[in-house]
């Protein structure tokens, strides 16, 4: 059921989530060095479009490799038709898609 | 052949695909036996009505296997020995495909699918034009070479999981004969089959969990085979060809 777009767009967002995972991870780790708070997270992050963009690409990604996951998922545990397995990786996805847009706007903005 | 006292317990799974059951039989174990041995054995002795395939007995024809003791193998040349748990066989009909009776699959899905994989070799040329000269150290002929002694046993396709949750996946063993013809430069279909491996059921659906080269009698790597033709895909669709 993965036909060769699905099959890219999966593996190339993988791709561009692979510096992104690391990038985060090493900010994680900086950021706990002083003391860990929101504000301080905050003072970093609020106006800065390098970290919007950061994340907002990192959403992007997520939202595409999760939904097609998923989709497999869906297909060989529960047998699902195609029009079913379509509409439901959408659904997942767009509900992703907007929790992690609100959750990017509300550091950055 | 010397004559053991020892006796295999071995159930046999009888029936069709809607209604089947295992019956135990003894057979009396022998030096070098191999499971075909045995399957052979009951039917001369017990069970005159048992169905079950075979042909070449050395590991040709392809058309011998079963699954023993759970796991998919080519019967005429797995010995009793290498398989036997506490002197006990199982032996059943393959997996993943349609019992016709007792241990008789009907292939034909299986073999459909090398046709809609395109498993068939489209010539560019006649047979007036001179022979293609192509070096057995060609990189493209190598990599044919490395996947093309297939005996289209199923074997594989018996344990492919894959295959198993999604009936209509192409399968390991269609694939690799698409890899095969894929790095064949006499062959005038490239792009025609790499569209027709990468539909929605074919290669791109391989987990690669490798349990296909794990049981291929003739050590064969479909799981590369299938990785070879995602990248080949891959690259024919970002170069717009697909
Ligand atoms: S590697 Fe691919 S073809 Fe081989 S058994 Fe796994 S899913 Fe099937
Ligand atoms: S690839 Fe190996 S296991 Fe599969 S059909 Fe060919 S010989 Fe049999
Ligand atoms: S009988 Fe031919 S391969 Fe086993």
């Amino acid at each position: 059921m993965v036909d060769l777009r699905l099959y890219l767009a999966q593996r190339i967002s993988a791709l561009v989530m692979v510096p992104l995972v690391f990038g985060h991870l090493i900010l994680m780790i900086y950021a706990v060095q002083n003391g860990f708070s929101a504000d301080e997270i905050l003072a970093r992050t609020k106006g800065s479009l390098g970290w919007g963009l950061y994340y907002g690409l990192f959403v992007f990604a997520v939202t595409i490799h999760g939904a097609i996951g998923l989709r497999a998922i869906l297909f060989e545990w529960f047998g699902l038709n195609k029009t079913l397995l379509n509409s439901i990786s959408w659904a997942v996805g767009l509900v992703m898609l907007a929790l992690g847009i609100r959750a990017v706007i509300a550091v950055v903005l | 052949m010397s004559q053991s006292k020892e006796l295999l317990q071995v159930s046999v799974r009888r029936g069709t695909e809607d209604e089947s059951g295992l019956s135990t039989y003894e057979v009396p174990q022998q030096e070098s036996q191999t499971i075909l041995d045995v399957v052979t054995w009951i039917q001369r002795h017990r069970e005159p009505s048992l169905s079950y395939r075979f042909a070449c007995r050395v590991g040709m024809c392809g058309s011998c296997a079963m699954m023993v003791n759970g796991e998919p193998r080519w019967t005429c040349r797995t010995h009793v020995q290498k398989v036997l748990r506490d002197g006990r066989l199982r032996i059943e009909p393959l997996r993943n495909l349609p019992v016709i009776r007792d241990l008789v699959c009907d292939m034909t899905e299986f073999f459909d699918k090398w046709t809609r994989a395109k498993g068939v070799f489209e010539p560019t040329e006649t047979r007036d034009d001179e022979f293609a000269a192509i070096k057995p150290s060609d990189p493209k002929r190598m990599q044919a070479n490395a996947a093309i002694e297939c005996i289209n046993c199923a074997v594989c396709y018996a344990a492919c999981d894959t295959v198993n949750l999604n009936r209509a996946y192409l399968g390991p063993a269609a694939l690799n004969r698409a890899w095969t013809l894929a790095n064949d430069d006499r062959d005038g279909a490239y792009y025609d089959r790499l569209a027709a491996v990468s539909e929605s059921d074919g290669c791109m659906n391989c987990h690669s969990h490798q349990s296909c080269m794990t049981y291929c009698p003739n050590e064969l790597n479909p799981t590369a085979s299938i990785a070879g033709l995602k990248r080949l895909a891959s690259l024919a669709y970002l170069k717009g060809k697909l």
